[in-house]
């Protein structure tokens, strides 16, 4: 399979200023500046295939902004390859700039004064965009997106779920093969957030689209993405199916019981993670979930049984958790 | 590794149209948005023409108690200046040096980067259109002006024409070094200093504070050889002064010449800057 993406062993490592607080460290630093290496990103590989929609995972700090800026052609890595579409980013080649898009969640490219029709105008003029082309595919994204009355206001008037509507129509006008989506919807109502999603779903649909998001909502990535690469401290943590996730890193599962006495006390079972009336929820060790089921049934006058994955929210602390390599 | 089979991208439309359509609708833009401010922007033209006034009411002050004129120069030939001077003062107000680190900090340059056009080009664009906006503005302030200070004008065709390219090759010229000068911005913080001192030399050696001929020779010879006169006393003398047609010529190449001076200082600044910025981040 060809890839739209294709990232081997690549790093980037930053050198910053450190100091002690205080006018001594202060005037120390005058003489002699002491600094030292961060590996923000170290020595990831990863592929995507052309169409793909990968969720980029990671805690704050964990090198998931840097490895999109490095993939969009914004930072030089210090080691390894990045391709995108055949380019080499670091080399922002006009060919390479007009095929991918970067949208990042909070930041404003449209003009702040002007109804955002304007800065599409602009965009157009920008990605050398046909007139002929334009026009329909500009119509396109509003009527996904429906912002058909908003595009007419000036941005600065728009709540800031609409202005991230017609931000990402702006910069999806040139029809890029690759969308970097850096937190999309960040600080959006669920029903906001609701509608980038399925409008990401529909362009990657018709467009063929390859997109790398990351989110720190996981219904983001749960509606979108079938795998989820994870990144803390820099490195690949995980690269798979989301479902595979809870299977490496969830030890436990809950067992959510209803008994016809709910006062017993079900601790020999599992550990009792809260009672709700007659609903007991236990957490167990995923290898025992049958066998403690199966010994509930036996022992108790049980109404009800479910038994359930660990949340993928929980699943991510889990993972977010894990100390970094020495 | 080979190139993904993905949908197609929009085909593209040719270079020189592009850039041309990329200027205009720039342009445009930016004279929608300084439309939408347009008090603010008479209000912020008042205040400029302080500065002028004072000069003019100085050296017409001066004139009068020196029997009519300083050096030759009349109180009418000072209110021409001064008059001419706003527009040209107006003309040359660009992307300015410091703004650059505003623009990295924000991220806006980062979101400029992903494009597939230099910076530069919508800086030039974009404060061109604003001009457009000035030029408007600044006719009827000047008939105000001329009213109270009977300034003495009389240009031939070709020096309105020349001053018509002058003020523009000033603009031009002045954007190229303020945005080399903005490169320091990728290195540090604290580039104030240096912006200070630019403008301190700008402010003497331009013609912006007196006019050139009755600074000392020495500094008269010094500005000749520099970039600021070229981009402020030059536009001015242009109209209101008597140069010959040899002069008017040698001062728009002059102006060309630095012009291609600046670009290429910013040239050669922005590729530093730009392997800085990438190696660093935002």
């Amino acid at each position: 399979m060809e890839h739209a993406v294709h990232v081997s062993r690549l790093e980037k490592i930053f050198v910053v200023p450190e100091r002690e607080a205080g006018l001594v460290a202060a005037t120390k630093s005058l003489v002699r500046r002491k600094s030292r290496e961060v590996r923000a990103v170290d020595g990831i590989s990863f592929d995507i295939t052309p169409g793909e929609i990968v969720g980029f995972l990671g805690p704050n700090g964990a090198g998931k902004t840097t490895t999109l800026k490095m993939l969009s052609g914004l930072l030089y890595p210090t080691g390894g390859e990045a391709r995108i579409l055949g380019h080499v980013p670091s080399k922002r080649e006009k060919a390479f700039l007009r095929r991918i898009t970067l949208v990042m969640g909070n930041r404003n490219q449209l003009q702040w004064d002007l109804p955002a029709l304007d800065s599409y105008e602009l965009n157009r003029a920008i990605y050398r965009i046909p007139r002929a082309d334009f026009t329909p595919m500009r119509d396109e994204l509003i009527e996904l997106l429906d912002v058909g009355d908003l595009v007419r206001k000036p941005v600065r008037q728009l709540s800031l779920g609409e202005r991230m509507k017609v931000e990402i129509v702006g910069a999806l006008l040139h029809r890029p093969q690759v969308l970097f989506l850096d937190e999309p919807t960040i600080g959006l109502d669920v029903t906001m957030q609701k509608r980038i999603r399925s409008f990401v779903a529909t362009y990657n649909e018709r467009h063929g689209a390859t997109v790398l998001l990351t989110s720190h909502y996981m219904a983001d990535v749960q509606a979108l993405c079938k795998r989820v690469i994870v990144i803390h401290h820099g490195r690949i943590l995980f690269d798979g199916p989301l479902t595979g996730l809870a299977d490496q890193f969830a030890a436990y599962k809950t067992i959510g019981v209803a008994l016809e006495d709910g006062h017993i006390d079900l601790g020999r079972y599992g550990e009792v993670l809260h009672r709700d009336g007659d609903w007991i929820t236990l957490r167990v060790p995923k290898a025992e979930t049958s066998q403690v089921a199966a010994r509930l049934l036996a022992d108790q006058s049980v109404l009800d049984l479910t038994i359930e994955d660990t949340p993928i929210e929980d699943v991510i602390e889990l993972v977010f958790a894990q100390e970094p390599p020495e | 590794m080979t190139v993904a089979p993905q949908a197609a991208t929009l085909p593209q439309a040719g270079r020189l149209r592009s850039t041309v359509d990329f200027y205009l609708t720039t342009m445009r833009l930016a004279v929608q948005e300084q439309l939408q401010y347009r008090t603010a922007n008479y209000f912020y033209m008042f205040g400029m023409v302080a500065e002028p006034v004072i000069y003019l009411v100085v050296w017409t002050t001066i004139a009068d108690q020196q029997g009519g004129s300083v050096q030759g120069f009349t109180a009418g030939y000072f209110a021409a200046y001064y008059i001419v001077w706003t527009l040209v003062r107006n003309m040359n107000i660009v992307f300015g040096a410091p703004y650059w680190e505003q623009r990295i900090r924000e991220g806006d340059l980062a979101g400029a980067l992903v494009r597939p056009l230099h910076p530069l080009h919508f800086d030039i664009a974009y404060f061109a259109g604003w001009k457009v906006v000035v030029i408007a503005l600044w006719i009827p302030l000047a008939i105000g002006l001329s009213l109270v200070f009977d300034p003495v004008l009389d240009p031939r065709p070709l020096e309105i024409t020349v001053f018509a390219v002058a003020i523009w090759g000033a603009y031009l010229l002045r954007t190229m070094f303020q945005s080399t000068l903005g490169m320091l911005c990728f290195w540090t913080t604290r580039g104030a200093a240096i912006f200070d001192l630019w403008m301190t030399l700008e402010l003497l050696l331009s013609g912006r504070l007196v006019p050139l001929p009755l600074m000392p020779d020495w500094v008269q010879t010094i500005s000749w050889f520099l970039p600021f006169q070229w981009a402020f006393y030059f536009p001015i003398e242009s109209l209101v002064g008597d140069l010959s047609d040899a002069e008017l010529a040698r001062g728009l190449a002059v102006q060309l010449l630095w012009i291609l001076i600046g670009l290429g200082l910013f040239k050669i600044a922005w590729r530093s800057a730009i392997r800085r910025f990438s190696a660093v981040g935002g």
